[in-house]
């Protein structure tokens, strides 16, 4: 194929000019920022900083304290990934049956879509009210008084009860087409070579989704380790104590509320290094193999 | 082999859509039974019934003597080859060739076998290791015979199945297809709206128009004496040319020359295949010739007779320049048909 090309240089330049500025100046450069006070230690009442090199990043990995957290946003990440997936998928798969009614039936499931993450979080705290919450009562049926906020497990799950909530319905849209695209006669031919609908799935139907569903995959633990952050702003009411927090939050709390702009930017490096490997991992191996035609 | 019989067999898609008016026909064992027809006249509505893809609204349908409309589609023993292959994307050749005999029970070591035997059957065994879309349109296809061969089923489907290949590939396959039925004496129905493969590779064709069977008949039965003008217009390319025709005292006239005798009264159309009309110095009928279309062997030539539009065909030798020219029409060759209803008399 014959490209089309410039004869100069200044008319690209020119052209990308207004991309490359926002780029630099909202990604690159909070990024050198974080980096760079990441190897400070800023005094908490803005006087100057000192350069300590890699102590804040020793500092982490030896608190108790970060590990716990880290260690619950694992927990807390494979869990809202693995439900969000799972109850989509079961979903999608329902209503790839459907005929009548799948429009009214996606729409009214999409809207949860249009839902901001703190107001997740504000309708999970509100479902989970101390005094009249619904699922308080629920739970009270069977002897157990739930208390958001003050108890660790029992604020933890309204956390991921909020955030798989939060995030069924997109997961659920992507497996809808992903399974409406499976061409009907391969589906077809499967029926005439396979008499059981459940080995059918996980033979034909579940291995020609997992494009979409490792797709999904990596957007679940993106939105799990970033994206709740408003839920779990809202579920915790900023009273961090003894409730159970990402390492998103922490950053936060760390930075805006401990003044300690080092330690915060420290953790904002680690995080970027996840991202990026979960980037690399998505394009090297992801993309690569898991594409049928 | 298995018979195949169809018992007052309809089908109204839920939106109410007759797709195929009742009809009962059986098909013999070891047949191969071409369904044609024009687009959406029902063909893949009938075959997918007899798959058991489709709800059979009405009648009974055998296979083997047995009554399947409620059966199961992996339980009715038969294979079916779609148009666009439907190979699982996901499995390799081997797989996709094995799997319908996986879920069957069938061992291992049964599989291998069974699996390598259709494979050089269809001489796919250099591809045994690749994904279908590693494979070229003919290789997919052979791929799909090839796991519809290896069941060893009672009947064969076939959906269209070379309308995705080029002209060359598509004359191939279609012998080899033919030759592999013969071989293995499986009864099929194959769907095309392609008339030539519906001529060459049928023991019996099955015309269908409008979710109406027309006729079931040999080639030559429905080449030669249609039952209807539609299978006489649908038939043969180019197709039976259809005239006005007058009736004189049982006396059937057409442009004056008489080409036949009848008790019917009423209006009439006689049909003449453009190789049934004669050059003829002595002819009666004028025609005007306005294009002529060499095809090496022969001749087409396009133009009116009377005020009707034809097409005849004639030998290298004869019918070089537009203008008159004068024809007589094979005696017996002329088929009439009532004008209303378009049956044949
Ligand atoms: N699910 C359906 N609901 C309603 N009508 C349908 C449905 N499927 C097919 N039809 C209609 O039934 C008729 C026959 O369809 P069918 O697919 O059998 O045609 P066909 O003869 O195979 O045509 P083609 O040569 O184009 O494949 C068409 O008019 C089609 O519009
Ligand atoms: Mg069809």
């Amino acid at each position: 194929m014959k490209r089309a090309g410039f004869d100069t240089l200044s008319l690209p330049v020119l052209l990308l000019l207004p991309q490359l500025v926002i780029i630099a100046v909202f990604f690159y450069w909070p990024t050198i920022v974080a980096l760079q006070s990441s190897f400070y230690l800023q005094d908490p009442f803005g006087f100057g900083s000192t350069f300590v090199g890699l102590q804040n990043y020793a500092d982490l990995f030896s608190s108790r304290e970060y590990r716990k957290i880290a260690w619950f946003t694992v927990t807390f990440s494979i869990l809202v990934t693995f439900f969000s997936l799972a109850i989509a998928l079961v979903l999608a798969v329902k209503a790839d049956k459907v005929l009548r009614g799948a429009k009214t039936y996606r729409t009214l499931l999409m809207w949860v879509y249009a839902v901001a993450p703190p107001v997740a979080g504000f309708i999970a705290v509100i479902m989970f009210n101390q005094s009249w919450g619904p699922l308080t009562e629920f739970f009270g049926l069977f002897g157990h008084t739930y208390m958001v906020g003050v108890n660790f497990n029992d604020t933890a799950f309204a956390m991921i009860l909020a955030s798989v909530w939060k995030q069924v319905p997109v997961n659920f849209i992507f497996f809808l087409s992903g399974l409406q695209s499976i061409p009907r006669s391969v589906r077809e031919a499967a029926m005439i070579d396979n008499r059981s609908a459940t080995s059918r799935f996980w033979d034909v139907t579940f291995p020609l989704l997992a494009p979409t569903g490792f797709f999904l995959l990596i957007i679940n633990i993106t939105y799990s380790l970033f994206d709740t952050f408003g839920i779990v702003d809202t579920v915790v009411k900023g009273e961090p104590g003894n409730n159970p927090m990402t390492l998103v939050y922490k950053v936060y709390v760390d930075g805006f509320r401990g003044n300690d702009l080092g330690g915060s930017s420290a953790q904002s490096v680690i995080l970027m290094v996840l991202v990026l490997a979960l980037t690399i991992f998505q394009f090297r191996l992801i993309e690569r193999r898991i594409h049928y035609t | 082999m298995a018979q195949v019989t169809f018992d007052t067999i309809g089908k109204t898609y839920p939106n109410g859509f007759e797709a195929l008016k009742p009809t009962s026909f059986g098909i013999e064992p070891g047949e191969f039974a071409v369904l044609v027809g024009p687009s959406g006249c029902g063909k893949s509505t009938l075959l997918r019934m007899v798959a058991g893809l489709e709800e059979i609204t009405s009648g009974e349908l055998s296979i083997a003597g047995r009554v399947v409309n409620d059966v199961d589609p992996a339980d009715r023993d038969i294979a079916m080859v779609f148009q666009n292959y439907a190979l699982y994307p996901h499995m390799t050749v081997r797989r996709n060739i094995g799997y319908g005999l996986k879920n069957r029970g069938t061992s291992k070591q049964e599989i291998a076998a069974k699996v390598d035997e259709a494979a050089s059957l269809l001489n796919l065994r250099d591809y045994l290791d690749r994904k279908p879309s590693q494979l070229s349109g003919g290789q997919r296809q052979r791929v799909a015979m090839g796991r519809a061969i290896v069941r060893d089923p009672a009947l064969f489907l076939f959906d269209e199945p070379l309308s995705n290949l080029d002209a060359k590939l598509r004359n191939q396959m279609r012998i080899e297809i033919k030759a592999l039925q013969r071989r293995l004496g499986v009864t099929s129905i194959y769907v095309t709206h392609d008339q030539v493969e519906a001529m060459t590779m049928a023991d019996r064709i099955i015309v269908m128009n409008e979710g109406r069977i027309e006729q079931i008949g040999t080639p030559s039965e429905v080449y030669h004496s249609p039952a209807t003008e539609f299978v006489a217009s649908f038939m043969g390319a180019p197709p039976m040319n259809l005239m006005p025709a007058e009736l004189d005292g049982g006396q059937v006239r057409l442009f004056g020359a008489t080409i036949g005798e009848t008790t019917h009264t009423g209006d009439v159309r006689a049909g003449v295949r453009p190789e049934d009309f004669l050059p003829d110095p002595e002819g009666t009928l004028m025609m005007n010739v306005e294009i002529i279309e060499e095809l090496g062997a022969h001749r087409l030539l396009h133009g009116t007779l009377g005020d009707t539009s034809v097409t005849v065909q004639v030998n290298n030798e004869n019918g070089a320049g537009v203008g008159p020219i004068k024809l007589s029409i094979k005696p017996g060759a002329a088929c009439l048909f009532d004008r209303k209803s378009g049956q044949r008399l």
